[in-house]
């Protein structure tokens, strides 16, 4: 039994200690916005926060997080359904295409948002070069961060 | 003949409520009678076999093409809507069944065919774009860039104006006036002249019983409220906050978990396997050899990755267990030099050209293997009971798909109920459906309903690649540095015929392909051929121009003078990427065309090599697809076709040894990532032609763009890709 914060709320998970977080969110907890990728921590797709944190849940067994506070995709909206700014950049430049890396590109961008709220072009190659685009939204993604940087 | 079950696991929004009822509206005759069984509910009223209409006036746009980030959802609706004066702001959007009434044979048989010949039948056909072969080959295509450009305007646009003129013929039986006295604005009709408005809805189910007029007047482009606007994309909503639906999300009653692999060299099968090791993972349920491949279902993707890399399994050893990349490619060698030749294209007389010749270039290019590396791994839901089967996955051929599966599984295909989702990714991968079929034949021996998911390592190794090809080519220069010929040989071909083929004025050319073919699968890959030709042509004739002493922009404008399309579209690359104007030490620029899938791309490009390897700064990209229904998501097909190819120029290479693929993941599978994603300007031309593609047409140009920009930085030539393994010294 592995205990831990998800979205604020206490969730108790019986699972295999060496079960990656990915799969209790997704498969536990029902969470399937956070997505599998690759499973070696090498395309973001995973993405979540851990006590604030971005990690590649895919490659953070579930033991690691014990008492952990963890953020999805499905817990970065306000309480009342207000998009965090990040995520109405998103909307606003039309960023996604396939969508399916934009769980974790947003995790990724909302963690540099809070640490750095005004990122250089530097700042967004360091911060989100972790996170592959297949479509190859580049572009979007990086001057929807600057939209939601002036938005903050 | 089970019902459609709507994707009740999409985005909020998406898809039209209402319970899937029968016993509308009653056309005797019309194809629509078979097709509102599958798609209208109470109350709904199908006008055509891509919209309905229900009395509350909420308007269903039913499109035939799986939605996998290129936007066709919101495009093809936008179109419908123009036509048909609906109110676009409430109009909801379905994507159609896999039957067979929705299937699109002739958009296949035009993407074959180049694009130059639209059959008629598609206009002629306003129901659909069905016939009696297209049914017989179940085909439901997304792919070719022809949603828009077929199904787009034979099928969306002519439906939505003659549903309104049905419409408004109803209303003016109904009024007693004369339909010319009748106008339309966002679902609703007016009568002014006796002050009478009523919504669309009103009049759905009269009219609905009324025939539709087959050749409806279309809007000129000038009267466009919604097309060649920029519309917000209906899918985008969904894809920030984690509600999207995809493949990979489904959520069954019962499910268990499974994960395969397959053989690692195509073509062989499991010659021992030691079940007990993989058996005694926790979580483990059962193991299965499936003949080419071992599937292991659990309670979870965990337990089943673990017992994947428990499995004691061994496999037959066959032919190609030995083949080599190099051993590949000396087999396309020797097949270039004694392969029979088929001939492609043939104008004037090579040979006799070249006895006028100042000087004659010859030249080999080279490009491996490709993966379509989609950031959803393969995967597919199952459930196979009593005689049925229920499949949920993204594809981008779902009547394809389900015939398969019926045939895979001996069942009739009425029993096969087939669910489609978003695809995380497609470029052409998800047009073929082994791994559903995977899903489902593991879901019948384990007799559970299973969700097969692929490790990103099997959908690395078990693609379908982009052929590796070699190709030679040979050209004339007169006196005055034009061709006067040109010829090239090259291995494998798939679509479209055109591919090969040059834009330029070249009198005598010859155009000829050598069949040398292996155990590896190949498939379709972003813009299938015109990714190898693209490089070869706009890398060659790049030769030319150097070898001429001229400059690459101004020899290819010579060529392409009688084509002003083309001119155009060149200068405003040209324009936007500041050719010929200074830049700092160790850039320097490279441009290329490629018309394909009827839209005409120019790139010029932008390459720092400072440091020896190549840095794409910039890329300008000019387009004409004769009009972009939105142009916002044509941008954005443009800026993702660019990345796409600028990855497989830089890095993209799948090598065989022996006989299997080498690369697993993204650590040797690189996949270009933002610290590397050069700025990139786009700009649109419209001009009168026909509707061009967008999904591709992107990606042809930017490997030969580049390849010309390294060469203008560096001297060398690269006639070898991918470039990140190419000893390419520093900007000289």
């Amino acid at each position: 039994m592995v205990q831990l914060k998800i979205n604020g709320e206490s969730a108790t998970l019986d699972v295999a200690p060496d079960t990656p977080l990915l799969w209790a969110v997704r498969e536990q907890l029902g969470l399937t916005g956070t997505k599998f990728g690759c499973g070696i921590a090498m395309c973001g797709a995973c993405t979540v926060h851990v006590d604030g944190q971005p990690v590649r849940s895919c490659s953070t067994a579930i033991a690691d997080v014990e008492g952990a506070d963890v953020t999805t995709i499905e817990g970065v909206k306000a309480a009342d359904g207000t998009l965090h700014a990040v995520q109405q950049a998103w909307i606003d430049h039309q960023v996604p295409q396939c969508g399916y890396c934009q769980s974790g590109q947003i995790m990724s961008a909302v963690a540099l948002l809070r640490d750095t709220p005004n990122p250089s072009d530097a700042d967004i190659d360091t911060a989100m070069a972790g996170n592959i685009c297949r479509c190859g939204m580049y572009d979007r993604i990086r001057a929807a961060i600057k939209t939601a940087a002036k938005g903050a | 003949m089970g019902k459609w079950t709507r994707r009740g696991f999409i985005g909020a929004g998406l898809v039209a409520g209402g319970a899937l009822v029968v016993g509308v509206a009653i056309r005797p005759g019309d194809r629509t009678d078979d097709l509102s069984k599958y798609v209208a509910g109470e109350g709904e009223h199908l006008l055509t076999a891509w919209v309905k209409i229900a009395e509350d006036n909420k308007i269903t746009a039913i499109i035939p093409h799986g939605e996998m980030g290129q936007g066709v959802h919101t495009a093809l609706s936008a179109m419908l809507a123009e036509e048909m004066d609906a109110d676009w702001a409430a109009l909801k959007v379905m994507e159609a069944p896999a039957e067979k009434e929705y299937a699109n044979f002739p958009l296949v048989r035009e993407f074959i065919a180049g694009g130059k010949n639209v059959p008629g039948l598609v206009f002629d056909t306003l129901n659909g774009v069905t016939l009696a072969v297209a049914k017989s080959m179940d085909m439901q295509i997304t792919g070719g860039s022809t949603s828009v450009r077929f199904t787009g305007t034979g099928a969306m646009q002519t439906a939505g104006a003659a549903t309104r003129e049905l419409l408004m013929r109803a209303a003016a039986k109904d009024w007693d006036v004369n339909v010319s006295e009748l106008r339309t604005a966002k679902s609703v009709i007016h009568h002014d002249a006796t002050n009478r408005s009523a919504p669309y809805g009103q009049f759905a189910a009269a009219a609905s019983k009324m025939k539709p007029n087959l050749h409806p007047k279309l809007k000129s482009r000038n009267d466009y409220e919604l097309m060649g606007k920029p519309l917000p994309r209906l899918d985008i909503p969904a894809k920030v906050d984690g509600t999207a639906g995809f493949g990979i999300d489904v959520k069954v009653e019962g499910m268990k978990y499974a994960t395969v692999m397959a053989a690692p060299v195509h073509g062989q099968t499991v010659l021992r396997l030691d079940k007990a090791a993989a058996e005694a993972v926790a979580g483990v349920i059962s193991v299965h050899n499936m003949g080419s491949y071992v599937g292991i279902i659990a309670e979870g993707y965990w337990p089943a990755k673990q017992g994947l890399d428990a499995l004691d399994v061994e496999f037959t050893k066959t032919d190609e267990t030995s083949l080599s990349q190099d051993q590949l490619f000396a087999q396309y060698g020797a097949a270039l030099d004694n392969g029979k030749r088929k001939t492609l294209h043939k104008a004037g007389n090579v040979a006799k050209a070249a006895e006028r010749a100042a000087q004659v270039i010859e030249a080999e290019y080279t490009v491996p293997y490709l993966a379509h590396a989609c950031m959803e791994p393969m995967n597919a839901t199952a459930w196979v009971h009593d005689g049925k089967a229920d499949i949920w996955c993204g594809t981008q051929n779902p009547l394809g798909t389900r015939m398969a599966v019926a045939k895979a599984l001996e069942l009739d295909a009425e029993n096969v109920t087939l669910n489609t989702a978003f695809m995380g990714g497609g470029f052409g991968r998800r047009a073929i459906p082994d791994y559903v079929l995977q899903a489902a034949k593991l879901s019948k021996v384990s007799g559970h309903p299973v969700k097969l998911i692929w490790t990103r390592e099997e959908t690395t190794q078990q693609d379908h690649f982009r052929p590796a090809v070699l190709g030679r080519y040979r050209a004339a220069l007169g006196e005055d540095g034009m061709p006067l010929s040109w010829e090239s040989v090259f291995v494998h071909k798939m679509d479209p015929p055109e591919a090969s083929h040059v834009p330029y004025a070249i009198p005598n050319q010859k155009i000829q392909v050598v069949e040398s073919p292996s155990h590896t699968r190949l498939g379709p890959w972003r813009s299938v051929d015109h990714t190898q030709h693209g490089y070869f042509t706009e890398s060659f004739i790049e030769e030319l121009a150097h070898a001429a002493g001229k400059d690459g922009y101004e020899y290819r404008r010579a060529l392409l003078a009688d084509k002003p399309r083309f001119v155009k579209t060149l200068d405003a690359a040209a324009k936007l990427g500041k050719w010929g104007a200074p830049l700092p030490k160790g850039q320097a620029r490279g441009i290329s065309i490629v018309e394909s899938f009827m839209t005409i791309c120019a790139q010029v490009v932008t390459v720092d090599m400072t440091d020896g390897n190549p840095r794409v700064v910039h890329v300008a990209c000019a387009a004409d697809p004769g009009f972009a229904v939105n142009p916002d998501g044509f941008e954005a097909q443009m800026q993702s076709g660019i990345i796409y190819g600028l990855t497989a120029a830089l890095y993209g290479e799948i090598s065989l040894e022996d006989g299997a693929v080498a690369q697993s993941n993204f650590h040797d599978y690189e996949i270009l990532r933002m610290d590397a994603a050069p700025k990139i300007d786009t700009i649109i031309l419209q001009s009168d032609a026909k509707l061009g593609g967008g999904g591709e047409p992107g990606t042809p140009p930017i490997a030969p763009a580049v390849a010309n920009a390294v060469f203008n930085a560096t001297g060398k030539r690269i006639r070898k890709l991918p470039m990140r393994d190419l000893d390419l010294g520093l900007a000289s």
